[in-house]
C-alpha cells in the first residue's frame, strides 16, 4: 500500500529545507456531488514534523485546505543523514506517518 | 374614446386568443426541437444550451405550465437549428481560418 | 454607395468567402512548415522546445510557479500508480508492456499512429483499452483516474523524446489527417470558438484568469494534473471540457473527430520533446 506522503529535506548549513506532498481528498463538507448532495468533510486536522523527537513543525489544517496540500519549510538544525519523520490525523481518524533521511 | 375602447378591446381580444398552451402545443413545440436536435447530431454539433432548453421545456410541461413548456421548446428549436447552421457553414468556412 | 459596398464587404466578410484555392491538396509538409513559423514569428523569444510547456511559455510570473510545483509535482502519484499497474499482470497473466512495442517503456512519442489494418488513427488511451478488452479486462473510463495513471507513467518514460508522428502513404491517412485539421479550424458551440480561436489567434493572452497556451506542442505535456480539475487528466478529458466550455456538447470520448485532432496536432508537434506528465493551473 502507497504512502500518501511524499517528503524531501535537504541540509545546508544549520537549515534544513523541507518539503512534503500529501495526497488527500481534503473535502471540505461544502462541496455537492453530481446528484446535488453534500461530500461529507474529509480533511487533515493536523500534520506534525520531528526530527531528534522533537516537533520542528506543526501544521493545523481544515477545510479551507486544497487537495493533495504542498508543504514547504525550513527548521534550524538537522544534518544529512538525520532522521525526519511526518505524520497526519484527520477529522475520519485516520492517519499516516512516514520516515525519511535528510540529504 | 370609441376608438380607445375598441383598441383596448382589440388588445384584449388578441391577448385572450393567444390562449394559454395545451398538451398538444407542447407536444407538437417538443417534436419540432427534438427532430432539429437530432439533426444538429447527427452533424455532431449540438450546443449545451440547446440540450438545457430541451431539458427546461420537460420540466416546465411536468409541472403543468405549458406556456413556458412551449416557449423552451421553442428556443431549443431555435438553437438546434442554429447549431445546424454553424455546421453546414463551417464545412467549408473552416478553410479561413488555416495557418498557410 | 459607400453603405451598399461596407455591406457587401461585410457579407463577403461572414459568408467566410476567401479566394478559394483550386482543389486543395493535403500536404501535411507545408502545413507543418507555416504551422511553425506562425509560432515561432508570433513568439521569437521563445525557444523552439520551450512551446511544449504551454502557458510556461508564455508567461514568465506563471513559469515561476511551476517552477516551484515541478520540484514536487503533484502527478507524482498518478506516475507511480502507472508504473504500478504495468508491473501488475491481468487476470490471464499478460501484461501492458505485451500490447506494446518495447513493453510499453519510452513509446508515447510514436503516438497517435494510423493503423493500415483497420483504417483508423490509434491514439495512446485507445490502444490501451483495446489492450485490457483484448486480455479480457473491462475497459477504463477515458477521462482520468486509471486511464490517466496508465499515460502518465507511459509519458514519463518517454519524456524528452521528441514526438515521431508518420502520416502513412495512404489516402485514408490523409483523409484523417485532413479531417483533424478541420475540426481544429472549424467553429462550433453556442459561443462559436474553434480550438484556433484561442490557441492560435489568441496564444498567450488571457482568457478569465488563465494563460492560453499555443497550440504548437500543446499535446506534449498530456496527460495533466490541473489544479482546476484538484486532479488529472486525459487527452479525452481535455477534448471533452474545451467543447462543453464553448457550449458544444461533447463528443463521446476517443471519438473519431477526437481521435483525428489528436492525429493532426500531434504531427504538428514533430521534432517537439515529450513534457509530460505535466502541471497546469
Amino acid at each position: 500500500m502507497a504512502s500518501t506522503i511524499r517528503v524531501r529535506a535537504i541540509a545546508s548549513g544549520d537549515v534544513t529545507e523541507v518539503q512534503a506532498l500529501v495526497q488527500h481528498p481534503m473535502d471540505s463538507g461544502f462541496v455537492k456531488d453530481a446528484q446535488g448532495n453534500l461530500i461529507p468533510p474529509h480533511h487533515i486536522e493536523v500534520v506534525d514534523f520531528q526530527h531528534a523527537g522533537k516537533t520542528v513543525f506543526t501544521a493545523l489544517w481544515g477545510p479551507a485546505v486544497a487537495k493533495d496540500p504542498y508543504i514547504k519549510f525550513s527548521f534550524k538544525g538537522g544534518q544529512k543523514g538525520d532522521d525526519i519523520s511526518v505524520s497526519w490525523v484527520d477529522n475520519k481518524g485516520d492517519s499516516d506517518s512516514l520516515t525519511a533521511k535528510i540529504s | 374614446m370609441r376608438l380607445f375602447a375598441a383598441v383596448i378591446g382589440f388588445v384584449c381580444f388578441a391577448a385572450v386568443t393567444q390562449a394559454a398552451s395545451t398538451q398538444s402545443d407542447f407536444d407538437a413545440a417538443l417534436a419540432g426541437a427534438l427532430a432539429a436536435e437530432k439533426d444538429a447530431g447527427a452533424l455532431k454539433n449540438q450546443w449545451t444550451t440547446t440540450e438545457q432548453a430541451l431539458a427546461a421545456a420537460k420540466k416546465a410541461a411536468a409541472a403543468g405550465d405549458f406556456d413556458a413548456a412551449v416557449k423552451q421548446a421553442k428556443l431549443a428549436e431555435a438553437l438546434a437549428k442554429a447549431s445546424i447552421a454553424q455546421a453546414k457553414e463551417q464545412d467549408t468556412a473552416w478553410k479561413a481560418g488555416v495557418i498557410h | 454607395m459607400l453603405r451598399v459596398i461596407a455591406v457587401l464587404i461585410a457579407a463577403l466578410f461572414f459568408a467566410g468567402a476567401r479566394p478559394a484555392a483550386a482543389a486543395d491538396a493535403v500536404n501535411p509538409d507545408a502545413d507543418f512548415k507555416a504551422f511553425r513559423d506562425y509560432f515561432t514569428k508570433k513568439f521569437p523569444k521563445v525557444p523552439l522546445n520551450d512551446f511544449v510547456n504551454g502557458p510556461y511559455s508564455m508567461d514568465a510570473g506563471l513559469r515561476k510557479q511551476w517552477e516551484a510545483i515541478e520540484d514536487f509535482p503533484p502527478y507524482d502519484f498518478a506516475v507511480d500508480r502507472g508504473k504500478d499497474m504495468f508491473a501488475t499482470p491481468f487476470k490471464n497473466g499478460k501484461t501492458y508492456g505485451d500490447c506494446f512495442p518495447n513493453k510499453g517503456i519510452g513509446v508515447r512519442q510514436d503516438y497517435p499512429y494510423f493503423d493500415l489494418k483497420t483504417g483508423e488513427v490509434i491514439t495512446l488511451e485507445l490502444a490501451l483499452n483495446r489492450c485490457r478488452e483484448t486480455n479480457g479486462e473491462a475497459p477504463y473510463s477515458y477521462l482520468k483516474d486509471e486511464m490517466a495513471s496508465l499515460t502518465a507513467y507511459m509519458a514519463f518514460t518517454s519524456r524528452g523524446k521528441p514526438f515521431d508522428i508518420k502520416i502513412p502513404n495512404d489516402p485514408r491517412a490523409r483523409v484523417a489527417y485532413e479531417n483533424g485539421a478541420k475540426y481544429f479550424y472549424s467553429q462550433r458551440g453556442q459561443l462559436n470558438f474553434s480550438c484556433a480561436s484561442c490557441h492560435v489567434q489568441s496564444a498567450g493572452e488571457h482568457i478569465r484568469t488563465e494563460v492560453l497556451a499555443p497550440a504548437l506542442g500543446i499535446l506534449a505535456a498530456m496527460p495533466i494534473y490541473r489544479s482546476e480539475w484538484g486532479g488529472m487528466g486525459t487527452i479525452s478529458r481535455r477534448f471533452v471540457t474545451c467543447n462543453s466550455q464553448v457550449r458544444g456538447v461533447p463528443l463521446e470520448p476517443q471519438d473519431e473527430n477526437y481521435r483525428d485532432v489528436e492525429y493532426y496536432l500531434s504531427y504538428m508537434a514533430n521534432g517537439l520533446p515529450i513534457s509530460g506528465p505535466g502541471a497546469r493551473p
